[in-house]
């Protein structure tokens, strides 16, 4: 019995140095490969300037974050937040958590350290809601990249990267009259068909128009999007037939291996191709999808003050932490994406993501659908799933009017 | 008198931990799911205000009107139907030659119940590499590739990537039900096997007097003798399809166009992709009622017989 009592002691005595006084809370997804070094380096570096501040990682792994999300909004719900978590720029944030009331503005953040203009404002807007800023954006991915093999560019004549959708269907075309795949797809998760999409509407409804749909401000009900939804099916012709057999993992390495000319992702198939050993601009190449030349689809994780946190004050350290260029720089290289700020360091970065780093702060930023910063989860989902419907029946109309409904059904204009 | 009393203080205690945990963690939550299932908590800041608003059968109407569903519904029918048949079938066939003693059973009798060790995730995995069928025709995967090299490629085909059905069968649903016949049928003959080595030899021997042959004593005395072991099967296999979500969801996913899509990948997705808590809620009960429809009328059955 004594003894039981002392290993309870114990075991409590352990607890209470969870819940110390000098803790941080730290709540995200990133468990794996580039994502978890670059975390663990954050860490090393915010203890090196607060040695006292003790950091609980509090990462779950799997489904790309789903698990997290389901955890984090029980925790949110249970009135239990942890002191800062990641999370998808935009709605994904925003819907979820500020508009209930769950979160803190951090704009006095941005105005005390006065850093207000080493962001893009584009980036700022889709953090923001009501005026307010929520979260502290970490690092930033381009979503609207087509990465493909130089070998096969060459063996089908292609000397300058194409700009039209003429000109890159005809590629597409060519690569597959000599036996390639022309352009490599794996939405066996579903995702990807609509990340593709999403980029073919933000060619043909352009920048502006495409930033508008999301305020409110422009309809749904727009001969632009049913002309992408037609340039998809006409993309689809040239799609490697066991797309729904393959990850998107499967579908870049398709390029890497020679069976497809060309893969349309975001960046995280750059660092993907790197870690197969292939050299940026030297193995392959790459454009913005044509016609989004000058814009750049953002996926971006970042960090927000929840209400309530437990150790506010170390809250506020880490996020003042994140904004700084020092830690950007800590984080990005190690993960293969580009930092928020863009008075980063570019020599840190390889040529892909000095291109990158360029459009990204050049360019105009558009939320991405799928990547959780345009609209509300509901929304994307069952876009997906429209999406997922239309890569099999590629039925224009009956695909175009869903779309329409599912706008309605979220809020948005659609007359 | 007295003993009996402490019996049962006794009996009471020991059983009702589990009672109360079995009220609380099965009814408890199945009424709660049922009230989340008539509500309008279909996001999240619904659920964080916590304002229970009834709407009815809303939520179950407008699942009924989702092609998504209706096609989840088809999918379930049919993947249960031929998931029992061949289950069923097979485990018989190996159970009867199990039985037969034949030189090596023992060994074979093993290895048939293996896969049931094995978890639908890792046979999901495993057979979606199996059937993942490349690029036809010039570059075949997996069992295309067997074909291919046979020089069989009129069998290569797009397996649980194929679009194809048949009326409301999705052909691409046929990979699904080889890989969890596969796992499952070594357990049907595990059972069969216990059934037919229960039977008596007198019995048996009393027909080969009579001179039945060995098909009809197959058919008029051990099967008859059969029938509570292929009820249970029925019944515990039955359960599993209504609801399977892990060998799909590892195998295939949806699948395009949903071909491979079940209720439970959809209910998955709604709840914690799409935040729409009381759609999710809805295709929880109405998969609970479906294995209702499997497993009551058993309980009644086998309660009445225990009463007799």
């Amino acid at each position: 019995m004594k003894r039981i009592i002392i290993v309870l002691a114990v075991i409590f005595a352990a607890f209470s140095i969870f819940a110390a006084e000098n803790a941080l809370e730290i709540f995200s997804w990133w468990t794996g490969g580039g994502e978890e070094e670059g975390l663990l380096a954050l860490f090393d570096l915010f203890h090196k300037y607060y040695p006292d501040v003790e950091i609980i990682n509090a990462a779950v792994a799997g489904g790309a974050g789903t698990n997290a999300k389901a955890v984090l909004k029980t925790r949110m719900l249970g009135g239990n937040p942890p002191d800062s978590f990641q999370v998808h720029a935009g709605m994904e944030l925003t819907d979820t958590y500020v508009i209930p009331g769950l979160m803190e503005p951090i704009t006095f953040i941005y105005k005390e350290l006065g850093i207000l203009d080493k962001f893009p404002k584009d980036l700022l807007d889709i953090v923001s809601y009501k005026g307010e800023i929520y979260s502290v954006p970490v690092n930033v991915h381009r979503a609207n990249v087509v990465f493909y093999n130089k070998k096969i560019a060459e063996e089908i004549g292609m000397t300058k990267e194409p700009t039209t959708w003429a000109e890159f269907l005809m590629y597409l075309d060519k690569a597959q009259q000599k036996g390639y795949t022309g352009l490599a797809l794996g939405d066996k998760n579903k995702w990807t068909s609509l990340h593709l999409f999403e980029s073919i509407m933000l060619a043909e409804l352009g920048p502006e128009k495409y930033n508008k749909l999301w305020k409110g401000e422009a309809s749904f009900n727009d001969p632009a999007i049913k002309r992408a939804l037609s340039i998809m099916k006409d993309i689809l012709k040239y799609v490697n037939s066991d797309h729904s057999a393959l990850t998107w993992q499967d579908a870049t390495r398709l390029v890497f291996e020679g069976k497809a000319f060309a893969n349309m992702m975001g960046d995280w198939a750059e660092g993907y191709l790197k870690t197969l050993g292939w050299k940026p601009g030297v193995d392959f190449g790459w454009f913005a999808l044509p016609g989004t030349q000058n814009a750049f689809m953002l996926v971006s994780d970042t960090f927000g003050l929840p209400k309530n946190a437990p150790h506010r004050e170390n809250a506020i350290r880490w996020l003042k932490f994140l904004t700084t260029v020092e830690a950007q720089d800590t984080f990005n290289p190690i993960k293969g994406s580009i930092p928020a700020r863009v008075d980063a360091d570019k020599s840190k970065y390889d040529i892909y993501l000095q291109w990158s780093m360029n459009d990204f702060a050049t360019k105009a930023i558009c939320p991405s659908i799928i990547h959780g910063s345009a609209a509300p989860e509901a929304f994307s989902t069952a876009l997906m799933d429209a999406i997922n419907i239309f890569v099999t029946e590629q039925d224009v109309d009956k695909t175009f009017k869903e779309i329409l409904w599912i706008a309605e059904d979220n809020g948005y204009l659609a007359d | 008198m007295i003993l009996r009393k402490k019996n049962l203080v006794i009996g009471i205690s020991v059983v009702a931990p589990s009672i109360i945990a079995i009220a609380i963690f099965v009814y408890g939550f199945i009424s709660w799911t049922l009230r989340v299932s008539f509500s309008n908590w279909n996001s999240f800041s619904a659920l964080l205000r916590g304002e229970y608003k009834f709407v009815g059968l809303r939520n179950y109407i407008r699942l009924f009107q989702d092609t998504r569903f209706q096609t989840d519904l088809w999918n379930t029918l049919f993947f249960t139907l031929f998931f029992l048949f061949g289950t069923i079938a097979l485990g018989i066939i190996m159970a009867i030659l199990v039985d037969k003693g034949l030189k090596g059973s023992r060994l074979f009798q093993n290895l048939y119940l293996f896969p049931m060790a094995i978890s639908f995730v890792v046979t999901g995995t495993v057979w979606s590499w199996i059937f993942a069928p490349g690029t036809l025709p010039n570059n075949p995967q997996g069992i295309n590739l067997l074909f291919h090299k046979l020089g069989l490629d009129n069998l290569m085909w797009g397996w649980y990537t194929s679009t194809d059905s048949l009326g409301h069968f999705n052909l691409a649903l046929i990979p699904v039900i080889i890989a969890a016949v596969w796992q499952l049928s070594g357990y049907t003959m595990a059972m069969y096997l216990a059934g037919l080595r229960g039977i008596p030899n007198d019995i048996i021997e009393a027909a080969k007097v009579d001179g039945a042959s060995e098909w009809k004593i197959f058919w008029k005395v051990k099967m008859p003798l059969l029938t509570p072991i292929t009820l249970s099967a029925l019944i515990i296999l039955g359960h599993i399809s209504l609801k399977i979500f892990d060998l799909v969801f590892a195998m295939t996913g949806s699948g395009p166009n949903f071909v491979t899509d079940v209720p439970a990948i959809y209910m998955f997705e709604l709840t914690f992709r799409s935040n729409r808590y009381a759609l999710g809620s809805a295709i929880a009960i109405i998969m609970l009622l479906f294995v209702a429809v499997v497993i009551v009328p058993y309980l009644f059955t086998s309660m009445r017989g225990e009463k007799r």
